[in-house]
């Protein structure tokens, strides 16, 4: 039971993370389906800190890899900004290319560092023991990750943002009604920006938090699973919502920490169901879930269309 | 010269080469970033992939490869184009593939079905898929794209559970329908004999070219097709003109499913390839049928020539130096020619600026080499 808590809080904060980068970004008007491949770009920014900082100290590490995987995915997260508010590109193509790219990129990159290291190493593993035992504060069984606090602080954070602030207001201002919004002197195109690039911090975020979950091995030609497309599930779910984002996230977390802790349970393993099952679970939910509330969704008004100055 | 540039096909060809070539200018910095030493010679093995071999007979029977993979390709990028100009972004094809490869491999291994049955299985399965994404979409509101990613991962997991039952004891892979039941292997109809004997080159290579060619035809010849793309330019103006608009939606996925299901039978029903049971991600044939798709130009038969490249440097990535590279270098290629691909309206509007801009610049110089004769003429 201890263990599906602490899954289901780990599934759910990595879920929280995301969702809000793509909450953010669809608030300033710009669809960001690339999550998905600047979790991996982020995961890969921390994954390398682990494995090349020697230090000892446990806050130190911890500060180092967030840094790194919070910069990884801003940077990333720069190539749709450019194409999406400079370029006027298609936001769906664009996302689904850097989802692309960002697991191709991610295994290229460690293949060539691993093959470099050992002439027979093909593999595209990234290994983190010792960096990942500084993450986790075990009380009594319970495996307390320091990333449940940091999800926890993300949602009130960027709340306050979104409602409380001169500058959540006007990004919202920019998904509803670009138009509007620029001629009261706001700048669209920066605040867009903007957007874009905190999502990018928290999908990077996301993006090691999920592979520091459960495993202290990643293998990046896996890529995340599809765990992106969940938040952007999560998003919907939570109408755009940075408490009900979180809610959400508790949900679709639980289903996924299903998926590993099933075989606890006594009820449960005499279903005597195929493991698949479980992995299909997260997928099978959010489907359900959408089709019941897409219908009544309150998206951002102008998200997804590029804003054109000239265009009335 | 000036005229051609103008032409909207000519300027759509322009655009992809330049995302081509910037692409493997790409591809190559990051190799001469990985290791200087063997970067040049691996990417222009990536370009030539068959032509490394130097038997001429050998380059015959590794093209004859690529042809028969392309094929599902095509299907796939299809899918995608199709229901891109009815406004929908059918990134579910990878699932799509998924449940054809699915239901093709089970009815000939576990059934004994001959190929056409096979065949129109897999269609159906891929099918039965779009028609679930249509359905959300149209009455429920809910995004394709996400919809479609939930369902290529279900279709993975489904696949993987279901096949499983098919699959050789000491290995994660489906038996070989060649030894289980060869009626279910598509006919060679002679082809394999233009290719070196290479008995994967069979009937799914001219099909698939005939059915790119009436994808075109439908799209821009025939009731159908007119009513389709009213459907995406504007649902609601669609519907006012009396046009079933969720029937619509629908039946594109539907359609588009069907195209990628069949992809999946014309690579699996050649014995290719066998199924892996235990993967644990979606195949890669429906994501690289986005980049075929939008690198031809979003035209059928743009499609064909797209498809056949993306799936040569494919290929090609397995003829890199893999002391240092990985074979992976081409997807990272082709996602970036996808990315590039964003950028083919800025690349459009930007050569017709010039174009306009070099005709007024001429009128004016008319204009005023005129002007100047007919000073000359009145004095």
């Amino acid at each position: 039971m201890l263990l599906l808590i602490q899954y289901t809080l780990i599934f759910s904060s990595v879920l929280i993370l995301v969702a809000l980068g793509g909450c953010i970004s669809e608030h300033s008007g710009v669809i960001n389906l690339g999550l998905e491949g600047i979790m991996v770009i982020g995961a890969l920014g921390g994954a390398l800190m682990m494995r090349y900082c020697q230090t000892e100290s446990a806050f130190l590490m911890v500060l180092l890899v967030i840094l790194a995987a919070t910069l990884f995915g801003v940077i990333y997260s720069a190539l749709l900004g450019a194409a999406c508010i400079n370029f006027k590109a298609d936001q769906t193509l664009v996302g689904t290319a850097l989802n692309l790219l960002g697991t191709a990129a991610a295994t290229v990159f460690v293949k060539a560092i691993n093959t470099a290291a050992n002439p027979d190493d093909h593999s595209s593993e990234i290994e983190y023991i010792r960096a990942r035992k500084m993450f986790i504060l075990n009380i009594k069984g319970f495996e307390f990750n320091w990333f449940m606090l940091i999800a926890l602080i993300a949602v009130i954070v960027i709340a306050v943002l979104l409602y409380k602030t001169k500058f959540g207001l006007r990004l919202m201002a920019c998904g509803e009604h670009p138009q509007a919004a620029d001629s009261v002197g706001i700048n669209v195109y920066k605040m867009r920006w903007a957007g874009v690039l905190i999502s990018g911090a928290l999908g990077g975020l996301g993006g090691i938090c999920y592979i520091l979950a459960g495993v202290s091995i990643w293998k990046f030609e896996n890529g995340v699973a599809g765990f992106g497309f969940l938040a952007l599930a999560v998003m919907i779910f939570g109408q755009w919502k940075p408490g009900r984002i979180a809610l959400a996230a508790l949900l679709f977390g639980l289903f996924r920490a299903l998926s590993n802790t099933y075989v606890g349970f006594p009820a449960l393993a005499s279903l005597n169901l195929p493991g698949n099952v479980y992995n299909m679970m997260p997928y099978i939910v959010s489907l359900i879930v959408l089709a019941f509330t897409s219908k009544q969704s309150r998206a951002p008004k102008a998200e997804g269309i590029p804003y054109d100055k000239g265009s009335r | 010269m000036k005229k051609a540039l103008k032409n909207p096909g000519v300027q759509a060809f322009v655009a992809s080469v330049i995302c081509i070539l910037l692409g493997l200018l790409i591809g190559y910095i990051v190799l001469l970033f990985i290791n200087p030493e063997g970067a040049a010679e691996s990417i222009l093995n990536v370009i030539k992939n068959f032509f490394t071999w130097s038997k001429p007979k050998t380059q015959l029977k590794q093209f004859g490869n690529t042809l028969s993979k392309t094929m599902p390709l095509l299907m796939c990028s299809l899918s995608i184009l199709f229901a891109y100009k009815v406004g929908l972004f059918n990134i579910g094809a990878a699932g799509q593939y998924v449940a054809g490869a699915c239901a093709c491999l089970y009815a000939a291994l576990a059934w004994g079905w001959g190929w056409l049955p096979c065949m129109l299985f897999a269609i159906l399965a891929g099918g039965v898929l779009g028609a679930v994404v249509g359905i959300l979409k149209s009455y429920c509101n809910v995004n394709e794209v996400i919809s479609g990613i939930m369902l290529n991962w279900i279709s993975l997991y489904t696949a993987n559970t279901i096949l499983a039952k098919v699959k050789e004891v000491a290995s994660p892979y489906t038996m070989y329908i060649t030894d289980m039941n060869p009626s279910a292997l598509l006919p060679n109809l002679g082809l394999d004999k233009l290719f070196g004997n290479n008995k994967y080159v069979t009937l799914a290579v001219p099909l698939a070219l005939v059915i790119a060619i009436a994808v075109s035809v439908i799209l821009s010849r025939t009731k159908l097709g007119y009513e389709l793309k009213a459907t995406g330019n504007n649902k609601n103006a669609a519907k006012y003109a009396g046009m079933k608009e969720n029937q619509n939606i629908i039946l594109t996925l539907v359609i588009a499913g069907g195209l990628a299901g069949l992809g999946a039978a014309m690579l699996y029903l050649t014995g290719y390839m066998r199924w892996e049971c235990t993967q644990s991600s979606v195949p890669g044939m429906g994501f690289n049928g986005i980049a075929a798709a939008f690198l031809g130009g979003l035209n059928p038969i743009g499609a064909i020539f797209a498809s056949f490249f993306i799936q040569h440097i494919t290929d090609g990535g397995q003829y890199v130096n893999t002391n240092f590279y990985s074979s992976q270098i081409s997807d990272l290629i082709s996602s970036v020619i996808i990315y590039l691909c964003g950028f083919v309206l800025f690349i459009k509007i930007t050569m017709n600026k010039a174009i306009t801009r070099n005709e007024e610049k001429a009128a004016q110089k008319l204009k005023a080499s005129d002007a100047k004769a007919e000073k000359g003429g009145v004095q």
